[in-house]
């Protein structure tokens, strides 16, 4: 039960994209089309669910104190982090590649840019701040994958439906995308109980 | 590719037109934050106070103009497939300096800012300029690159911080500026001109950061046409 409180959790109530605005750059770039989306999506699922338990064997086992080394190494911790996710990424490109040209095309640049999704790193550091154990984390990366995952088709099925509106010319796009994000923000902000200093 | 290299050598330092644009170019034009998108994430989570926005506009400026040099010094010698790795161990190891460097000096900017200098190495600006532009260029044109990509996100940066502090909280830099007289009473004994402001705690709320870039954004693209998005 305490595993799928988690799930739920980090994927509707705090949510990455929408509570934390974390992976904004790929969020917004790359969802023009729920198809791009979609995959994309995806694929930072299955990046966040395989980096989470990694990033916390090593922050565990080789940083710690109380791990292998036995002196408090934590200082190389972003180099390690952004290492396993940078080769982690390596992986999934090959994969996709190899499986889903179409989608591999369409991703272009943006299947390495998952590497510095901040979502990601982001992620690994809010786990080691929570003090979450193994299974947690699994459960923690999953979650927060597919919260990011709904965010973004989300906001890709909103920015195709909008195309059709008459927008001011400064705003298109990139603007609008911004206000609709900031609008779905608050609409995620009532799943989170809003502050009571907000009044 | 021999002859390209000559002439990079005959070129000498200095400060020309051409170096201008460089350091112009990302403040207006191609401005990190309104234009390429990039860096995004730290824009929204780090402008609540003018205060974090500044210590966030030093470290990013200082990585991007590092990151931009040494990557450019080994350009020639990172192997095209592991690039990425690479790029990044550079980052971290730079954002890790300015980790230490933050805890040791400014210990309140750096628990307020907590994750967030981290989330530096996965700033798209820096990562984004390194395979645009330190990949293929000298040294010193990177630097300057790093330079003003640097200058333009902390403007934008700070720009955002201002609105989200003054209306958020009635501040400017850590100063009441405008408040409700209520507060007033209780925390001065001065009467002011601006008692009648209740200050609006949605501004130092996450969305607002967005609608306030929306804003930004839409105001610099009515002031220059040429970045209208036709698609």
């Amino acid at each position: 039960m305490e595993l799928v409180n988690i799930f739920i959790k980090s994927a509707f109530i705090e949510n990455l994209a929408l509570s934390y605005f974390l992976g904004m750059c790929s969020y917004l770039a790359v969802s023009k089309t729920v198809k791009t989306a979609f995959g994309l999506g995806l694929a930072v699922i299955f990046v966040l669910g395989i980096t989470m338990p990694i990033n916390w064997l090593i922050n565990t086992v080789l940083l710690s104190e109380n791990g292998i080394f036995g002196t408090d190494l934590t200082f190389l911790r972003f180099i390690l982090f952004i290492a396993v996710i940078a080769s982690m990424v390596q992986l999934v490109e090959m994969v996709v590649e190899k499986y889903s040209p179409a989608l591999y095309n369409s991703l272009g640049i943006f299947l390495p840019l998952i590497t510095v999704n901040c979502a990601i790193l982001g992620g690994s550091l809010f786990m080691v701040s929570k003090e979450y154990n193994f299974t947690e984390s699994v459960a923690f990366g999953l979650g927060g994958g597919f919260g990011w995952f709904l965010a973004i088709v989300a906001i890709a099925a909103i920015r195709e439906k909008i195309k059709y509106s008459n927008v001011p010319p400064a705003l298109r796009g990139l603007g609008m995308a911004f206000l609709l994000t900031g609008l779905m923000g608050m609409a995620f902000m009532g799943l989170m109980g809003i502050d009571p200093a907000a009044f | 590719m021999a002859d390209t290299a000559v002439v990079e050598k005959k070129r000498t330092i200095s400060f020309g037109k051409k170096e201008r644009k460089l350091l112009t170019d990302p403040i207006n034009d191609d401005n990190p934050i309104t234009v390429q998108v990039l860096g995004i994430c730290s824009a929204l989570a780090v402008t609540t106070g003018m205060k974090n926005a500044l210590v966030m506009a030093i470290a990013v400026i200082f990585v991007c103009i590092f990151s931009n040099a040494i990557t450019s010094m080994f350009r020639k010698s990172i192997p095209k497939q592991v690039r990425m790795i690479v790029q990044l161990i550079i980052i971290a190891s730079l954002v890790t300096i300015v980790e230490l460097v933050l805890k040791a000096y400014a210990f309140e900017s750096y628990k307020q800012l907590s994750v967030f200098i981290g989330l530096i190495i996965t700033n798209c600006i820096v990562m984004g300029r390194l395979e645009a532009f330190a990949m293929a260029n000298r040294p010193y044109e990177s630097a300057l690159d790093g330079l003003g990509n640097g200058i333009g996100y902390g403007i934008i940066l700070i720009i955002v911080a201002f609105f989200r502090e003054f209306f958020g909280k009635g501040e400017i830099y850590g100063a009441k500026i405008i408040g409700a007289s209520a507060e007033y009473a209780i925390n001065t004994t001065e009467s002011t001109l601006f008692g009648w402001y209740q200050s609006n705690n949605l501004m130092v709320l996450f969305p607002s950061a967005m609608f306030v870039i929306a804003i930004l954004i839409w105001a610099h693209r009515a002031w220059n046409p040429k970045l209208v998005d036709v698609s």
